[in-house]
């Protein structure tokens, strides 16, 4: 077999336990569009046109609580903040591949993928890289493809799916998400600042409390970080 | 489906893809400042407690603190498991079980 099949193969292998892990999120979102009451394909246009599970998830309870397009554009941009940094990780491999593999494959960058391809280069280095990666991601696209298909068409047959509560899937992962990293000053300042003026701001129309609430949470980040390293340059001095 | 949903997600797939291929594509042409790669950081906890907080106090639109609103006791149940153990899928497991619990057998 040669080397470019094995690798890629490899690339599938290994992102197999987060192809399963992500799974039933995927089924949860296929169910949730449509308990939202959206139609089917908005799910498969998603996660096939998008390809960002946070931000599918968070457009849903944009797009049913009445958000503007722009709002909903921006929160998916600010979501999706943290990938501009995996693309800078993973860019003097992938400057080697030829440019339409280097176009296709930034599409496939997604959380799960960008780990398992990190560590790969750790461990057998920077031979194969773009079999690869497209054994890795282009599977684990396939997948999230075909369950969110499997959820829409669950969310259509099962009667009263809207009244389940499939949004909390959604809020308890983020949850999960936010909570390890809430034993530093800072970040737990973040979070309550945000929480705070999300609370407060929520009459806003258009879901523009979300905006408000990021921006004043990142606002509070920055003025503590300010306030740190000129302590320290007071100290050192 | 509607246009504006076409719009919406057509926005979408340019607000993700533009923040994947940026370095990808067009190489180390770009350059963030420092002061840039700090605020980023602080994003994610941002905007996601700005997503959760409303939906776990008012589900319904209505503020409702009361012990008996499923929403805000496993979203606690969910930051707590995972506060503790780190291991954010049991965390989300166990939250959804509380969650369950509350919403469909009571």
């Amino acid at each position: 077999m040669p080397d470019r099949f094995s690798a890629a193969f490899a690339g599938l292998r290994d992102t197999i336990p987060l192809t399963v892990g992500t799974t039933p999120f995927a089924v949860i979102f296929g169910t949730l569009v449509v308990s939202a009451g959206l139609p089917p394909e908005m799910a498969l246009a998603l996660s096939a046109i998008v390809f960002a599970g946070s931000a599918q998830f968070i457009s849903i309870s944009l797009i049913s609580g009445g958000a503007a397009l722009p709002v909903i554009w921006l929160t998916t941009f600010v979501i999706n903040l943290r990938h501009a940094l995996y693309s800078a990780t993973v860019q003097p491999v992938t400057k080697a591949w030829p440019l339409p593999w280097r176009v296709l494959g930034a599409f496939w960058l997604t959380d799960e993928c960008f780990a398992v391809f990190e560590r790969r280069l750790q461990t057998a280095g920077e031979r194969d890289t773009l079999p690869y990666y497209m054994g890795s991601t282009i599977s684990f696209y396939l997948n999230w493809i075909g369950w969110t298909a499997v959820g829409a068409y669950l969310g259509n047959r099962i009667p009263g799916v809207a009244t389940l509560g499939l949004d909390f899937a959604m809020i308890a992962t983020f949850a999960a998400m936010i909570a390890p990293q809430l034993k530093a000053i800072t970040p737990v300042a973040v979070a309550a600042t945000a929480g705070s003026v999300a609370w407060l701001a929520q009459g806003l129309p258009y879901k523009l409390g979300l905006m408000l609430a990021a921006l004043a949470g990142v606002a509070v980040g920055v003025g503590l970080d300010c306030c740190r390293r000129r302590l320290a340059v007071e100290e050192a001095a | 489906m509607t246009d504006a949903l076409w719009l919406a997600i057509l926005g979408m797939f340019v607000a993700t893809y533009t923040v994947r291929a940026s370095f990808i594509v067009f190489g180390q042409k770009l350059r963030f400042p420092p002061a840039v790669v700090q605020a980023l950081g602080h994003v994610p906890v941002a905007v996601l407690t700005a997503i959760v907080v409303p939906e776990a106090i008012a589900p319904g639109g209505q503020v409702d603190l009361s012990p008996t609103n499923p929403y805000l006791v496993g979203t606690l149940v969910a930051g707590l498991v995972a506060w503790k153990s780190r291991r954010i899928l049991v965390a989300v497991l166990v939250s959804f079980v509380v969650f369950g619990m509350m919403r469909w057998l009571a």
